[in-house]
């Protein structure tokens, strides 16, 4: 009689009440009608493929694993991982080079890296975009982010002395954003927790997330990545350190997609790994002081990325931003940018992507901020591109906001 | 984090009451566990006879119309429901019979309103209909995948061209004193509802159709951006899993996102809503409140939570958690000082208070006050 305890379903689909509410939040389903929706993508689908494999339809490659059916739906069940399961169970075809080149950000950026100014230039060229739009099917529409000269694990090396020199430490996890494209934020990271009194230290060289992996098909790769992370964290967590992240989506992977989708055991770090505007707002909370700067002003909007609003931690980043004296602070609407990672990329989710996200674009045009403030790269690539205003992390604002010792 | 008071559950109620303490200046957090049942909302609050003005005024402030004209409103069958205070969407009659000749106008490959039962409800009433289904060019591409042709799909595609929608109307009309048709309108612009309304000669009814209720939606994303604008912390997507608790005070409870950064108040209110929402629980042999395990009325034989006649009135449907006169949650026979329970999760065991819309409004506002006049004492 004691059969109902025991049984539970994958993501827990057999919770669904076909209540519907997943597909009024899906941003897919608004502009892609190839796109079967979340509903029966999900578990509904999921049914038909625990019968038989034939029914998984390769329409679910137009899922942007946003998660917003998660966050939506009243019964906890895992639309999205099931969504992401099955593609990572059921698609067998090959992955195309154009995938495999968008998803290897790691790879790319440690290519790209010593020719930046170059492959900057060549990159922003028309001529270049037609070229990789022909070949490789990248829009040719689309900005493409810029990469750094001087990697931020570079940087770190030559202030690894200075650092350890603080009495409190904590590892921070970087991702390939920070370290190719836009070291400055991980810089402004540092002069943020350097004037709380800790010092940062890399991991022992960690490797790309694997996100893209994982929505383009590489398990294998994305695994591998992902045992590795696991390994160079423990070593962090054992040493008693807690490891920050500054994008939403590295963090959500390293926490929740590991174990649910690559079924990687990350049980001994999991609690960890947290988003350093968390651990900066826990400090502040606690009494810690942050001295600002008086004259600092800026009237700054937050965009949740979806990501955020799956963990559950946008709160952090909006309260340290109201904290700071001199910010004039908008909540934009919960809603999707459209560029999800590399989805936006491909020329054949192009039009999608930017009419998701244009609402969203039409909120910040309305609401005319000195800046839009938003914890995940690609967001910021995406609406940068779409609306011209300028986008950045809310701990790249905080850090222009204090005054430290050095300034 | 700390504030005046945590709201765990973000619907009807949780959002009234935290609406009325931010606008009273009190700090607030609502922890929202997935969507509710605003997505399911009939669009009319019931047992709202006593001072509706309040609960117009509140709505008001947040963008949505409500009206207060006791009378009848048609539901999906055809048939007529006694309501008071309901959405502009809905039309009160102050009679049962809503017209003689009704055009019922639906789209075609759209399964979640249903003309055929409609017509025969009110046929039975002596209103003749005619029912057309409109074939509309911009609707084609929601027909190619007709599992997910739902309300909220077509609203969106109504909200950009309903003056198509009111172009072909006005040339079906023949002698038709009312025009029926399903609520997919005004999904963001609910201006659309009165145009159509001028735009069409005869009386338009906006009829309930399958879930998602696209004024549920409207209304919840009104409410909840009202309530962002007060100042509130809406956290979407966590759930509360436990508490600490410490001399029948509640001082902070944890969830399932923040993990160990707990969510601090003073005072705490459970509108975590009835089963479906999984404010309560039941297995084979106990019914629970999952959060602070408080007492639950229920039968203590099994058999006697239902009733094996489906139709019928069923036991279990009454059920909720027990509260002493001012809503304070009861566990282990004992008031905790600072929970209190507000909307469905309450069963009906407080009648009086009414049921569905009316029990979460009312409750909220109560709860609400209390809290206010006890720190002003």
């Amino acid at each position: 009689m004691k059969l109902q305890e025991y049984t539970s379903s994958s993501h827990n689909f057999e919770e669904c009440m076909k209540c519907t509410v997943c597909t009024a939040y899906c941003p897919v389903l608004q502009v892609n009608p190839l796109y079967p929706g979340p509903k029966q993508a999900g578990p509904d689908g999921e049914r038909l493929r625990l019968k038989d494999p034939f029914f998984f339809n390769y329409a679910l490659k137009y899922c942007l694993n946003c998660k917003r059916c998660e966050v939506a739906c009243p019964s906890g069940v895992k639309v999205a991982d099931l969504i992401q399961a099955a593609r990572i169970k059921y698609d067998n075809s090959p992955v195309k080079w154009r995938d495999r080149m968008l998803a290897s950000t790691d790879f790319m950026g440690h290519l790209a890296r010593p020719f930046a100014p170059v492959v900057n230039a060549v990159t922003g060229l028309g001529v270049t975009k037609t070229m990789m739009d022909a070949m490789f099917k990248i829009d040719r529409r689309r900005t493409f982010p810029s990469y750094s000269a001087r990697s931020f694990e570079g940087w770190m090396g030559r202030h690894e002395k200075e650092q350890a020199a603080f009495p409190e430490q904590v590892a921070y996890f970087h991702g390939c954003y920070v370290n190719y494209n836009n070291p400055r934020l991980g810089k402004d990271l540092v002069k943020v927790l350097n004037a709380l009194g800790v010092g940062v230290q890399l991991l022992e060289k960690e490797k790309c997330c694997g996100i893209a992996m994982i929505t383009n098909g590489m398990k294998a790769e994305a695994t591998k990545n992902a045992n590795h992370n696991v390994k160079v964290l423990s070593k962090a967590v054992d040493k008693g350190l807690m490891v920050l992240t500054t994008s939403s989506t590295c963090t959500l992977t390293l926490r929740d997609e590991y174990p649910s989708l690559l079924t990687v055991d990350n049980s001994a770090v999991r609690d960890f790994v947290i988003m350093a505007t968390r651990f900066i707002y826990e400090r502040l909370e606690k009494g810690a002081e942050l001295h600002f700067k008086p004259d600092f002003h800026k009237k700054v909007a937050y965009h949740t990325p979806c990501h955020m609003e799956k963990l559950g931690w946008g709160v952090f980043s909006e309260k340290l931003l109201r904290m700071i004296p001199g910010v004039e602070f908008t909540m934009l609407d919960s809603a999707c940018c459209g560029i999800a990672g590399t989805y936006g990329f491909k020329r054949e989710n192009y039009e999608a992507s930017q009419a998701i996200g244009k609402p969203l674009f039409d909120q910040i045009k309305t609401v005319n901020p000195d800046v839009v403030a938003c914890d995940c790269e690609t967001c910021k690539w995406q609406i940068e591109m779409s609306t011209g205003y300028p986008v950045a992390n809310p701990i790249s604002i905080l850090a222009e906001a204090i005054e430290t010792n050095k300034d | 984090m700390k504030f005046n008071t945590v709201i765990i559950g973000g619907g009807l109620a949780g959002l009234t009451a935290g609406i009325s303490l931010q606008m009273a200046g009190k700090s607030t957090a609502i922890i929202s566990e997935g969507q509710n049942a605003l997505h399911f909302f009939s669009g009319s609050l019931e047992s709202m006879e006593e001072a509706p003005q309040r609960v117009v005024d509140l709505f008001a402030q947040a963008g949505i119309a409500l009206h207060y004209n006791p009378g009848y409103r048609l539901m999906p069958m055809g048939t007529l429901k006694k309501s008071t205070l309901s959405l502009e969407d809905i039309s009160l009659f102050p009679e049962t019979k809503i017209g003689n000749k009704a055009l019922i106008v639906s789209f075609s490959g759209y399964h979640d309103f249903f003309c055929g039962f409609l017509q025969e409800g009110l046929e039975k009433q002596g209103v003749q209909c005619r029912v057309q289904l409109l074939s509309l060019p911009e609707l084609e591409h929601l027909e190619k995948s007709p599992s997910e042709m739902r309300s909220v799909q077509i609203a969106r595609t109504m909200d950009l061209i309903w003056e198509n929608v009111v172009r072909e109307i006005r040339i079906l009309l023949r002698d038709e004193d009312t025009v029926i048709l399903p609520q997919v309108f005004g999904l963001k612009d609910t201006s659309v509802l009165s145009r159509i309304r001028q735009g069409i000669p005869a009386q338009v009814v906006f009829t309930g159709t399958l879930p998602p209720s696209v004024p549920g939606i409207r209304t919840q994303m009104l409410l909840k951006r009202r309530y962002e604008l007060l100042g509130g912390t809406y956290l979407m997507g966590d759930q509360a899993t436990g508490a600490h608790i410490h001399d029948r005070t509640i001082h902070s409870i944890v969830t399932h996102n923040l993990g160990n950064h707990f969510m601090e108040a003073e005072n705490f209110i459970l509108a975590s809503g009835s089963f479906f929402s999984k404010g309560l629980r039941s297995n084979p042999f106990e019914i629970s409140e999952p959060v602070f395990g408080l007492d639950v009325e229920q039968a203590e034989d099994r058999s006697d939570w239902y009733n094996p006649e489906f139709m019928r009135e069923q036991p279990y449907m009454k059920y909720g958690v027990t509260t002493d006169a001012s809503l304070h949650a009861i566990k282990g026979g004992e008031p905790i000082k600072n929970l209190y329970a507000i909307g469905s999760i309450l069963g009906e065991t407080r009648p009086e208070l009414g049921t569905g819309g009316g029990l979460a409004i009312r409750s909220a506002l109560e709860v609400a006050d209390q809290i206010l006049k006890q720190t002003e004492e």
